[in-house]
């Protein structure tokens, strides 16, 4: 290989090398923040206090409150509180639903198609009160089904979730983790590996030689795909052995597309530092324009079809976006290559893309 | 063929105009010093020369080329040391050199045997897994044009090598600079240091952008026209407050040892006591002394200053 490529490949490696500190925080960032959606940021739901009021006090009302007592998802708090004190006990955060059964529960339930109990929910965390509305609609409906001998149903509905059948979501948080942390590491490594040339005054000094603005680039960028491949491969080995994400798909190809990633990461890393002249801005502009669109804006959290037009069109050029569908696609679903050629296909242009930009924003003046 | 030509060079940053046309040549195994205070533009003109800025006008020629649209010829063959230490601290002084002899595609074979050279004038040898950030100013700097030197370029550029590095090291960095000079290579290179430029063997004084004077360093000593004195006093500043404005004085200025002042009207030294006692100025002794750059260069902006000002009146 050329002889100027490969001395400033080495130069940068040593530099990773000897900062210890910051290589174990580049390291154990990824770590540590999987930990922390994995543990304390967390979709799931369960132990929704509740407080029950039973007016029927029947064997049909206490089987009912049986199958509500029998899932973790509800944590029965109190009983038959009088009901002048369901407004206080909202108030003083002692339960998040009151669920008041009518006197009529039991002889309704044998003679009339419709049974009428009353949930009254908590709705100052919106998400969570349409959760909790949903969880027990089923679970009343399950139980008025086998339990209301009027009701003969024309179809029933088996519902079957494929690849995440518990609808855990750790599935969810580790690749998209993963496209967070990468894309943020490469832009940020390579952002200040050169912005940090310009600022101490190197640059200066390498520029006046035969280096070809492609040599420094390549040079840069090499090591940091390493770099990034490591933190990548961490990532999915805690997620997949201490979180269980399983990896239904071709291995290879996720590391293939791990890579194409990455590139796209430091190809707009290195765009950044052709804008920015102190480490500081570079540092600010890689953290706001990485983590900000990733999350908001790929589908990581919020669901891109329901966002407004205008957004799914930026999410377009969002890296994050198509690497999600891939990521997720090859470790949950098991999809090939083949499958995911169109976001592939996007990725690899904007990767292009910015690369293009960069050598030809790249300046070799001082102005 | 002359190495660096230089034309009627001029070079603004927005409305600041930092060098406003000047014009020298620097020829084969001569040192050249451009010599100023800081904003006199030198860095300017340097790095202009080495092709990290265009020119607004004027015409500069590396061994025979126009740097403007051969910016790889003069890149690979020029020597350049940056004002500031510009190597890589957390790299050792052989990696450093190494580094720099690969930028250059320098061969390792070449390499060893032109660090041997480089560790013998340098002394750097003992320190050679020495990380470059733990090295003293001036090793840093004997460093740095050791790495410039990887390349063996025939032309070399120096921006203020010196500048905050101890006396002693400073004139063995001038050491190696002559020697270098003496076996061919043509050195260009700034100071804001009057003891240094009289090292060089041709020097233009800088001042705003300008070339003051621009000969050698001997002759322009020899160009001071009237006798000057030394006044040494306890109370410099009061002495200079009183006598600055004296029309018997064309030049009158502070030094560390005391007031020069330039006798235009050949008083002597019993006539200029005269003046002083006739003042009120206390002093310890008046003697003759010879004019240095540093008394020519303050003229030079002093008359400057004067036919400018009778220009605009």
């Amino acid at each position: 290989m050329n002889q100027i490529l490969l001395s400033i490949i080495k130069k940068e490696f040593w530099h990773i090398l000897r900062d210890p500190q910051t290589l174990v925080i580049i390291l154990l960032m990824p770590i540590l923040m999987l930990f922390l959606f994995g543990y304390a940021i967390t979709l799931e739901m369960k132990d929704i206090t509740t407080v029950i009021i039973d007016h029927s006090k029947t064997p049909h009302s206490r089987q009912f409150i049986e199958k509500i007592r029998s899932t973790d998802f509800f944590n029965i708090t109190g009983f038959n509180i009088p009901e002048s004190q369901i407004e206080d006990i909202f108030f003083r955060r002692q339960a998040r639903c009151v669920l008041v059964i009518p006197s009529d529960f039991a002889s309704d339930l044998q003679t009339e198609m419709r049974t009428k109990i009353q949930l009254i929910i908590d709705a100052s965390d919106p998400n969570a009160a349409n959760f909790i509305n949903n969880y027990f609609a089923q679970l009343s409906m399950r139980y008025n089904n086998e339990n209301n001998p009027r009701l003969a149903m024309p179809f029933s509905v088996e519902p079957r979730i494929f690849y995440n059948p518990d609808l855990k979501s750790d599935y969810f948080f580790v690749p998209g983790l993963i496209a967070v942390l990468i894309l943020l590491i490469s832009a940020l490594l390579t952002s200040i590996a050169i912005v940090r040339e310009k600022e101490i005054g190197t640059m200066e000094q390498i520029l006046v030689s035969p280096v070809h603005p492609v040599q420094i680039i390549i040079g840069k960028v090499i090591p940091y795909t390493i770099l990034g491949f490591i933190d990548s491969i961490l990532i999915l080995l805690v997620g997949h052995f201490w979180f269980g994400v399983p990896v239904i798909g071709s291995i290879v190809f996720l590391l293939f597309a791990l890579v194409i990633y990455i590139l796209t990461g430091l190809s707009f890393g290195l765009m950044i530092s052709t804008i920015t002249d102190s480490q500081q801005m570079a540092m600010m502009a890689a953290l706001l324009s990485t983590i900000l669109p990733t999350i908001m804006l790929s589908g990581f959290i919020f669901p891109i079809k329901s966002m407004p037009l205008i957004f799914q069109y930026v999410s377009k050029i969002v890296p994050a976006t198509h690497f999600l569908e891939i990521i997720r696609g090859i470790m949950l679903k098991g999809n090939t290559l083949l499958d995911l050629k169109v976001q592939l296909g996007y990725l690899f242009g904007l990767a292009g893309l910015l690369i293009l930009v960069s050598v030809r924003k790249f300046s070799t003046k001082l102005e | 063929m002359i190495p660096i030509v230089i034309n009627n060079l001029k070079k603004s940053y927005g409305a600041v105009q930092a060098v406003k046309g000047v014009s020298f040549e620097v020829e084969v195994g001569e040192v050249f010093g451009l010599i100023g205070p800081d904003g006199a533009g030198k860095t300017t003109i340097i790095r202009t020369l080495v092709s990290l800025l265009d020119p607004d006008e004027g015409e500069i020629i590396f061994m025979g080329k126009n740097v403007i649209g051969n910016t790889k010829f003069v890149r690979s063959n020029i020597g350049y040391m940056p004002q500031r230490f510009s190597l890589y601290r957390d790299l050792t002084v052989e990696e450093n050199l190494r580094f720099f002899g690969d930028l250059f595609k320098v061969s390792t074979d070449v390499q060893d045997k032109l660090m041997k050279k480089l560790y013998a004038f340098s002394k750097l040898a003992p320190f050679k897994n020495r990380r470059a950030e733990a090295l003293s100013g001036g090793m840093k700097q004997k460093l740095a044009l050791s790495c410039m030197l990887m390349h063996q370029p025939k032309v070399i550029v120096l921006d203020e090598p010196t500048f905050g590095v101890d006396p002693v090291s400073r004139s063995e960095f001038w050491d190696i600079l002559k020697s270098l000079a003496h076996e061919g290579t043509s050195v260009l290179v700034s100071t804001a240091y009057m003891d240094e430029a009289e090292l060089c063997d041709k020097i233009a004084l800088m001042f705003q952008g300008n070339f003051l004077a621009l000969d050698k360093p001997d002759k322009l000593l020899q160009s001071y026209e009237f006798p000057l004195y030394l006044i040494e006093t306890d109370q410099v500043h009061t002495a200079y407050n009183k006598l600055y404005k004296l029309e018997e004085f064309s030049d009158c200025n502070l030094f560390g040892n005391g007031l020069h002042v330039s006798d235009k009207n050949n008083y002597g030294e019993a006539g200029i006591k005269g003046i002083l006692d006739k003042k009120q100025v206390e002093y310890k002794s008046v003697h003759r002394i010879e004019a240095d750059l540093e008394d020519i260069f303050l003229k030079l902006i002093k008359d400057g200053s004067e036919t400018s000002g009778r220009e605009q009146r």
